[in-house]
């Protein structure tokens, strides 16, 4: 892409900035440092994805943008600008005007997030009048069976008056799509939303969303732990660690190129359609950190093959994201970029999806 | 729904006809005769004979019940010669201690019972619901402790104990209250709240200690989940994703169960009956198994079982009509 097509008309810089974010719970057994510090940005029309295991932080991080975490054991700081305000710093009752008006979001499970005793369709009419007040009962049933046939669910209006019970998987996926752009938001967040379906189905639900975001021109931010959906949408890709960021660039970049031992697991352990079948992929060995207790310096060390090459630096000294030669694309690690680049054509190139 | 409701009537008819057996049989299976006990000491086995043919319980058992049940369609003829007389349908004999109709004594005592459980029934669903969810949107607080010891008191506490406190201090201490007296509702609606106020009080408050532990449970779990999120995710006001989503998943099975505790006390409240003085139907079915009278027994004990069934039918069709995914077949 060159930089002269971007229309002069176009809103200046990014719509969503996250600068520093940390998401911090008190329970009873200590903090959980739930997000530690990330920064990210989406423009409109964008995708970032953001890739981690359960427990890294992503989920986390998308509720923060929408403020739904319980505010009374929640510590939030840094700054997440949308548009020009900072949501932080917004009251409760200003933060919910937006919610679902300019940003919204689709959840991993459709039928546990649908309300079961409502019908779908009154349920995305409902998003529709509380940001339309003005709307009488009419307008936002129309508006709600138009959403519905533009999210491909044949005879919308009639399928307005049914239960999520009633909607296959896929079917749901959709309508909780058609719940979240009907406002049309400029800012969509998306929590592993093809996590729950059939794989035939997931292609058909990311297509649409493709399709969505060129008619709508809104940021999207993927949150998935599946790689293969990230090559396929995604602009951008923030891999999260314990919380952290460990790496952040382009698609190409983070998927082709990526420098990373984390991402390299993450790569590694996903076997490939090509090649050779009996391939052994290489798991990332361990669990998760604890979020309570997370390992000193390096957060990956324990479960890191190349930990012990920087002396004790790994097991002391958390590594900052820095840029490597390449520009835009971040790295959180404690190894010289040489020898990464030599690492991951020796080791990794040829395993899993990576080649 | 129709065809819900015809089968679960049809099994309700056998399961009174079983409940109806069983009772009659275990009547006669007590080791003591109620024409012993009505005729006293001093009575001759002659006498007994005689009192025994007068009640009707001299004829052989399948007999005896087949004209109880003959009676509750068609009437039936009690006695013979000049103590002979017609007992129209439905009959359900008369009480083998004062010779009332027992018809009558239901028809007297049910609206007794009735006032009082619908009027308990109505704070301890509204109190015990509204506090639990209360409690449950402000967990943790002062305000929920409060609650939550509050409640544990009350479902610890029994009516009795309770009941009396409240009408030594309502009633005989401070004098706000009359003591408890029924007058018909169409009589003076008034005055049959008023009458009725202490036993409704007792019975609310304590039940609603349950109530609110339950709805509180209910409520947490439901606003854990997703869909409750989701509301929030579109912006809605937390008031309407309190009362319109989270509540209204939350009431499923607190309409259930204040279904069937409904449907149980209509029975008969017996302590609280007792301890105000109330001529209600539970108070009649301890008199009438002390006293060995069938004919009341067994009334009593079908009403209990036909209005536990009713709540049972009732209950299963709120429930599909809460609950879009409930289908009735």
């Amino acid at each position: 892409m060159t930089t002269t097509a971007v229309p002069a008309a176009r809103r200046a810089g990014p719509y969503l900035r996250v600068e520093n974010l940390k998401v911090h719970f008190s329970t009873e057994d200590g903090t959980v440092r739930a997000v530690d510090g990330i920064s990210f940005a989406v423009e409109q029309g964008r995708t970032l994805g953001i890739v981690g295991e359960s427990g890294s932080g992503k989920s986390v991080t998308s509720l923060a943008l929408l403020g739904l975490h319980d505010q009374r054991r929640t510590r939030l700081s840094g700054r997440i600008l949308l548009g020009e305000r900072d949501l932080l710093r917004l009251s409760e009752e200003e933060v919910r005007r937006l919610r679902g008006r300019d940003m919204a979001m689709i959840f991993q499970d459709p039928l546990s997030a649908l309300h079961p005793y409502y019908t779908v369709g009154r349920q995305i009419a409902e998003a529709f009048r509380v940001h339309h007040p003005d709307a009488g009962r009419r307008e936002a049933r129309q508006r709600a069976v138009d959403m519905l046939g533009r999210v491909g669910i044949p005879q919308p209006a009639r399928r307005f008056d049914s239960y999520p019970h009633e909607f296959s998987g896929g079917m749901r996926q959709r309508a909780m799509i058609a719940m979240a752009l009907v406002n049309d938001p400029d800012l969509l967040i998306a929590d592993e939303p093809t996590t729950a379906l059939d794989v035939t189905v997931q292609a058909q639900i990311l297509d649409l969303l493709a399709d969505l975001q060129a008619e709508f021109h809104s940021a999207i931010i993927m949150i998935t732990h599946d790689l293969g959906v990230v090559s396929q949408v995604a602009d951008e890709v923030l891999v999260m660690y314990g919380g952290r960021a460990v790496e952040h660039g382009s698609v190409e970049q983070v998927l082709r190129r990526p420098q990373h031992p984390y991402t390299w697991g993450l790569l590694s352990s996903v076997p490939s359609l090509h090649g050779d079948a009996a391939a052994d992929l290489v798991p990332i060995p361990g669990n998760p950190p604890s979020l309570i207790n997370l390992p000193s310096g390096c957060a990956f060390h324990p479960r890191c093959r190349y930990a012990d090459r920087n002396g004790n630096r790994s097991r002391t000294e958390i590594p900052e994201l820095r840029q490597v030669q390449e520009r835009g694309h971040l790295v959180a690690c404690h190894l010289p970029e040489v020898d990464r680049l030599r690492i991951y054509q020796d080791e990794i190139a040829d395993v899993g999806v990576a080649r | 729904m129709l065809r819900f409701i015809v089968r679960r009537l049809l099994v309700a008819v056998v399961t009174l006809i079983v409940i109806s057996l069983v009772t009659f049989g275990l009547f006669f299976a007590v080791p003591s005769s109620p024409a012993k006990v009505m005729c006293g000491k001093n009575c001759t086995a002659q006498d007994i004979a005689q009192v025994e043919e007068r009640l009707g319980i001299r004829d052989p058992l399948p007999e005896q019940y087949t004209n109880f049940v003959s009676g509750i369609f068609v009437g039936r003829t009690f006695g013979s010669g000049e103590f002979q007389r017609e007992c129209p349908a439905p009959c359900l004999g008369y009480s083998f201690r004062n010779d009332q109709p027992v018809t009558e004594i239901v028809t007297q005592r049910a609206p007794v019972t009735f006032s009082i459980v619908f009027g308990a029934a109505a704070i301890w669903i509204l109190l015990g619901v509204s506090l639990g969810m209360v409690s449950a949107l402000r967990r943790g607080t002062v305000f929920d402790r409060f609650a939550i010891g509050i409640s544990l008191a009350g479902a610890s506490m029994q009516v009795y104990f309770f009941g009396l406190i409240l009408l030594y201090l309502l009633v005989y201490a401070t004098g706000l209250l009359p003591f408890p007296t029924y007058t018909p509702l169409t009589e003076n609606p008034a005055k049959w709240a008023l009458g009725l106020l202490l036993p409704w009080m007792t019975l609310g408050f304590l039940n609603s200690a349950l109530y609110a532990r339950l709805s509180r449970a209910q409520m947490l779990e439901t606003l854990s989940e997703d869909f409750v999120r989701t509301a929030r995710a579109k912006g809605l006001p937390l008031r309407r994703v309190h009362t319109r989503h989270a509540l209204r998943a939350a009431i499923t099975p607190i309409v259930t169960i204040a279904g069937l505790d409904i449907g149980a006390a209509l029975g008969g409240t017996f302590i609280t009956e007792t301890i105000f003085g109330l001529q209600g139907l539970g108070k009649a079915t301890v008199e009438a198994v002390q006293f060995l009278n069938l004919p009341v027994v067994m009334a009593t004990v079908l009403l209990a079982a036909i209005f536990i069934v009713i709540a049972n039918i009732v209950v299963d069709v709120l429930y599909a009509v809460i609950d879009p995914r409930v289908r009735l077949s």
